[in-house]
């Protein structure tokens, strides 16, 4: 048998036997990214149809975690950085070329943006939590006293009127981050598991989808729950449609292509895989989802959590995992 | 301008003093390196063929590593040299993560850290650290766009690959068969 041996003097750390430099922050920041992006496009495409008395929680209410969400994968991704004290070097330029620029720029506009639209929301976010918590309530007056300031105040009143105008913009950013959490991975010429370009559509939808549960889960109207609940279980079919796709795509190319698929398929990751990502993630959600829509009473809590779930051990593999494949030579 | 290397893989015996030149040379903390020495055994034993190979950054034609880059921090400089700019870069990885080669890594300074092709002696008109000093002379650098250079001679004269050309990067350390 022809065999070939390949010993390297070359032992650097985080480098060398597989690279390993990315670890939870990026798939961590990843999923949160797609989940904002999801609670901000809903909001914004459901407002833009005018449906945002029906649908309170998606319009007005779900996106308040927009905002703490996104905070949370911005200190993920500085935590990331091995440099830093000089992120700002991201705002001192453009490029076009790379996805992470794109990535950076668009973040920097929707995180603004996503505190905004809730604050023009204060009276219905106050009605809708009227009977809750001391606490809840005492944020809310708090939060109240800031936007009452007058500077502030004039700031929200414009956005308020032009909310419509809003609504538009961040339905643009919202798809742009979304589908810029899968390119991030896929611009990586050298990673053959994520060099594809159906990566982007896959985490946009992977990443809608936990945004509706999300809505569903906190939604406190049965039809609200019922119209996200179909959302997602027709995301769900798309994904498994994109997963599909992934896979035939790598069988259909070169050797280190195939090499990325065998991980999944008899590899490595093929039982986290499947069990984790395909069985809990999508498939016995979307089970308990078509159950619930045929009269079946089930807590509309358990598919969202497993969802969620999934969600993230999806990215968590493909992190993880794209960085053990390389071109060998 | 176009500088390359050519390594003659008939020559190395694998001492790794281009190794510790570059380290010398360019100061690279302990526990790294710019350029390392591959053994490639290949072929049904008992007939096994041996390639020694000393490799590095190739500073290639098609860079993802700098395409890459969100700030700029990886550039290419005159003469096709890939370089970083310490205080531009933030650390992210985006570059290591692009290159195929996995040429490059995060310096304990936090920074990405590469072969420089030793520009600074370079801009002397010195050649490299790691070629002034392998003692089969083993290594070459140089022009190619000059036709009469060393390099562009042994590219003419001898069979030559680069590694993993299916990476599309148009590497141009030349790896000589």
């Amino acid at each position: 048998m022809k065999e070939e041996l390949i010993i390297s003097g070359r032992n650097i750390p985080f480098i060398d036997p597989v690279l390993n430099i990315w670890h939870w922050q990026i798939p961590l920041y990843l999923f949160v990214g797609g989940l904002a992006a999801a609670l901000i496009f809903f909001s914004a495409y459901f407002y833009i149809r005018g449906r945002g008395d029906e649908l309170k929680t998606s319009v007005q209410i779900a996106p308040i975690l927009a905002p703490i969400v996104i905070v949370i994968g911005l200190i993920a991704l500085i935590l990331d950085l091995r440099h830093p004290a000089y992120f700002w070097q991201l705002y001192t330029t453009i490029r076009f070329d790379s996805p992470m620029s794109w990535g950076a720029w668009t973040l920097g506009l929707i995180m603004p943006l996503s505190v905004i639209w809730p604050l023009t929301y204060m009276k219905e976010i106050r009605e809708y939590y009227k009977n809750s918590s001391n606490m809840t309530l005492s944020i809310i007056d708090f939060v109240d006293g800031i936007i009452n300031i007058r500077i502030i105040k004039v700031i929200i009143d414009w956005f308020t009127a032009k909310r419509y105008l809003l609504a538009w913009v961040n339905i643009i950013l919202a798809v742009i981050l979304g589908v810029y959490t899968g390119i991030l991975l896929s611009a990586f010429n050298a990673r053959p598991l994520w060099n594809t370009s159906i990566l982007g559509p896959l985490f946009l939808t992977s990443g809608l989808s936990t945004g509706a549960a999300v809505i569903m889960w906190m939604s406190r109207s049965v039809k609200e729950r019922i119209i996200f609940s179909r959302i997602d279980l027709l995301l769900i079919a798309v994904e498994i449609f994109f997963i599909i796709h992934l896979f035939m795509g790598f069988l259909a190319s070169g050797s280190v292509q195939i090499e990325a698929a065998e991980l999944f398929l008899g590899g490595e990751f093929t039982a986290i895989f499947w069990t984790g990502v395909m069985l809990i993630g999508l498939i016995i959600p979307a089970t308990l989802e078509t159950m619930e829509l045929f009269g079946y009473h089930i807590p509309i809590s358990i598919p969202a959590i497993l969802i969620l779930v999934g969600g993230l051990l999806f990215r968590f593999i493909m992190v993880e995992a794209g960085q053990v494949t390389r071109y060998l030579y | 301008m176009r500088y390359a290397m050519a390594m003659d893989t008939k020559k190395c015996v694998g001492c790794s003093d281009c190794v510790v030149a570059c380290q010398t040379e360019n100061n690279v903390p302990e526990g790294y390196c710019r350029d390392w020495i591959v053994e490639n055994t290949a072929g049904t034993y008992p007939h096994l063929d041996l390639e020694l190979r000393s490799e590095r950054c190739n500073h290639c034609d098609n860079t993802p590593c700098v395409r890459t880059c969100p700030t700029g921090a990886s550039h290419v400089i005159e003469g096709g040299i890939v370089k970083v700019t310490p205080e531009e870069c933030i650390g992210c990885g985006a570059c290591i993560q692009a290159c195929p080669y996995d040429a490059r890594y995060f310096h304990p300074d936090g920074y990405v850290d590469k072969c420089t092709f030793c520009d600074h002696r370079v801009a002397k008109g010195q050649v490299t650290a790691c070629v002034a000093v392998c003692p089969t002379k083993s290594l070459t650098f140089g022009d190619l766009d000059d036709p009469n250079s060393e390099v562009s001679r042994l590219l003419r004269d001898r069979k030559w690959k680069v590694l993993a050309p299916e990476a599309g990067t148009k590497p141009h350390v030349f790896f000589l068969t």
